[in-house]
């Protein structure tokens, strides 16, 4: 179980997330049409697509920030209807495009709220003495035990977004949704984010949405092509580089997005 | 406009001195006001602390968890009429008379139902204690629940305190807009004792001291710097597996809790609580002393709430028309230009004086200008 690998590393008695028949709707707009998703620990999936693809929506609707119908199963217990804290506490993380961390509170604080969602008011109204050693774990996990007693506000960029994950990992979220992690990070920042994700994609089942597809070909096990609210791929990197039906979206779409190149599916 | 803090001021200061700023409370509190200043006067400082104690309670929901309470006189009207009810009722049986004074020229000649629980010491002491917290409770859970947040909880909870002092208005049995006062006694003291109004001043005294301490541990707790990390990010915090809803009922609970006290003790050393006093103008008077003196932080809103109250009475004894102007203005700066309050100025000053002789203050960046709570 060292590496994240396709179609998971756990085999068939691991935790994993069953998204079945999902249905987003705004206002008469199918965000979210009919999605079919298999997560499995151990496998770093990357959900990509075109923009306004329903990547978000779904991530979304998972967490119980959007109403849904449809099905998502997390090792058999029943996500859709259920409040947002709840399916938090049954293990479900994510985190969003921009870093959202206190930014008046310190690393350590940050973590220390992060593991406490199950504390007890009498725990609640006591000092903070101790670092637990889970946070202590993570703090190593996410190389930010320099850090642990500054504010977070005045974390760098990558710093902000490296935190939330490690806010995932001491929560005990075993399924880590993970919205555009490295959306603005310096090169090194990507390397060392996406070496994270391996680390932590090895017991847990992660999914990252993303844009950069140098990143996502370097990092990911499995890949799930959205557009328009649909599945329209699902397999290995190379298994989706070659399907022509992502190469149309991509090449339909890349016009529209430019130069800049992030979007652009095949290598130039 | 967020007022910030350093995170090291939730562990700071020490024990040491913070024993040492309590007994030096406890001195001025205890020592130095009773000895210095007349009965009347003394009388004026234990108002204040009345208002001093409401404003504990707003620095926490509105400072630390960023709820723009603008109707604590409702839960302060809560206390303080019960307060009202009980010794008019006691002073009635002092007189042997079956109802209270004002009833009698109304025409009220038997005692309304509502009062009647009231009639004992233990279950107004109780009701005081209880009732205001217990309406915050179910409110808390009605408004945030629902999301109801920012300017709508305000207007919400203004409009609130409209309504309860209208109401009081057309209530003939809790004697209209005069309000309840002339109280004679107080638990079966004489009130015009000067020795009692001046146990009245300790009293109170002690109560802020026991609200600033409890409050103290509130902030520096678990759950204090949650309810920072709600006022920040509330749907990162819901992301995490809390409800939020519940950590900010639990933080206005609390202020009701401390504006029912308040209010309680109101009566006693003013002498009379009326609609005027739990009103609008009210609600939004306790709110300034808190701006003024830097809402996130503990002392601030005590020093601010004081002070303001302190210059209200000293201006409108020498300028009665010009205090409502200044009180705005004073508002309308503080909020427009120092969003921290005093205590933020304070800190800016300090933190001036200490990097002088540091090298370039543009290697500072820019969060770092952050404001910690005066100590």
């Amino acid at each position: 179980m060292n590496a994240p690998v396709y179609g998971g590393n756990a085999g068939m008695a691991s935790d994993y997330l069953e998204i079945r028949d999902l249905r987003v709707t705004f206002d008469g707009f199918h965000a979210v049409d009919g999605v079919n998703l298999t997560l499995l620990q151990g496998d770093l999936r990357f959900l990509i697509g075109p923009n306004g693809a329903g990547k978000t929506t779904l991530v979304d609707a998972v967490t119980g920030l959007v109403p849904a119908t449809g099905s998502i199963t997390k090792s058999g217990i029943e996500l859709v209807g259920k409040k947002t804290h709840k399916i938090a506490r049954l293990g479900v993380g994510r985190t969003f495009q921009t870093a959202s961390v206190f930014e008046e509170l310190s690393v350590l604080q940050n973590l220390d709220i992060a593991a406490g969602a199950g504390r007890s008011p009498w725990q609640l109204l006591r000092r903070r003495k101790d670092v637990l050693p889970e946070i202590e774990e993570a703090l190593e996990t996410i190389g930010l035990s320099a850090h642990r007693d500054t504010p977070a506000g005045i974390l760098a960029h990558g710093q902000k977004q490296w935190l939330e994950i490690g806010m995932l990992l001491v929560q005990n979220a075993d399924v880590l949704l993970l919205d555009e992690p490295v959306a603005g990070m310096s090169g090194d920042e990507r390397e060392e984010t996406g070496r994270l994700l391996r680390r932590i994609g090895a017991q847990r089942t992660v999914v990252v949405v993303e844009h950069d597809m140098d990143f996502m070909r370097a990092f990911a096990t499995s890949v799930t092509v959205l557009a328009r609210g649909k599945v329209i791929a699902d397999g290995t990197v190379e298994e989706v580089q070659n399907d022509p039906q992502v190469q149309e979206v991509y090449l339909g779409t890349a016009a529209a997005v430019g130069s800049d190149g992030t979007d652009t599916f095949q290598e130039a | 406009m967020s007022v910030t803090f350093s995170p090291r001021s939730l562990t700071q200061p020490g024990p040491v001195r913070t024993a040492a700023g309590f007994a030096l409370a406890a001195l001025v509190l205890f020592g130095i006001a009773p000895a210095f200043l007349s009965d009347f006067r003394l009388g004026l400082l234990g108002k204040f602390l009345c208002f001093a104690i409401v404003a504990v309670g707003i620095g926490l929901a509105w400072g630390r968890g960023g709820m723009l309470t603008l109707g604590q006189g409702v839960f302060f009207g809560l206390g303080a009429y019960i307060m009202a009810m009980h010794l008019k009722i006691a002073d009635a049986q002092l007189r042997e008379d079956s109802v209270p004074d004002f009833m009698q020229i109304a025409g009220i000649r038997e005692l309304p139902a509502y009062w009647v629980p009231f009639t004992s010491p233990f279950v107004a002491i109780l009701a005081i204690l209880i009732v205001p917290a217990l309406v915050a409770a179910l409110l808390g859970l009605g408004v945030f629940k629902r999301r109801v947040k920012g300017a709508y909880f305000a207007i919400l909870s203004q409009a609130l305190a409209a309504a309860f002092a209208i109401l009081l208005v057309g209530q003939q049995s809790t004697g209209g807009s005069n309000g309840l006062n002339r109280f004679r006694t107080f638990f079966g003291f004489e009130l015009s004792d000067p020795v009692n109004k001046r146990m009245l001043f300790f009293i109170v005294a002690a109560i802020l001291l026991l609200v600033v301490a409890a409050t103290r541990q509130l902030m520096q707790s678990r759950y204090g710097e949650l309810l920072v990390a709600v006022r920040d990010q509330e749907e990162r915090v819901r992301f995490l597996g809390y409800d939020p809803a519940n950590i900010k009922v639990v933080a206005y609970t609390v202020a009701a809790f401390f504006a029912g006290i308040a209010g309680a003790m109101f009566v006693p050393i003013v002498g009379i609580i009326s609609p005027a006093d739990i009103g609008i103008v009210p609600s939004i008077a306790f709110l300034i002393g808190v701006a003024i003196g830097g809402r996130s932080t503990l002392l601030g809103p005590v020093l601010g709430a004081i002070g303001v109250a302190w210059a209200q009475t000293a201006l409108s004894e020498n300028f009665p028309s010009a205090w409502t102007y200044a009180q705005g203005l004073l508002f309308i700066v503080v909020v427009g230009f120092f969003p921290a309050g005093l205590a933020g100025l304070a800190t800016v000053w300090r933190r001036r004086r200490r990097s002088r002789p540091a090298p370039p203050a543009d290697d500072v960046p820019a969060a770092t200008t952050e404001l910690e709570p005066a100590r």
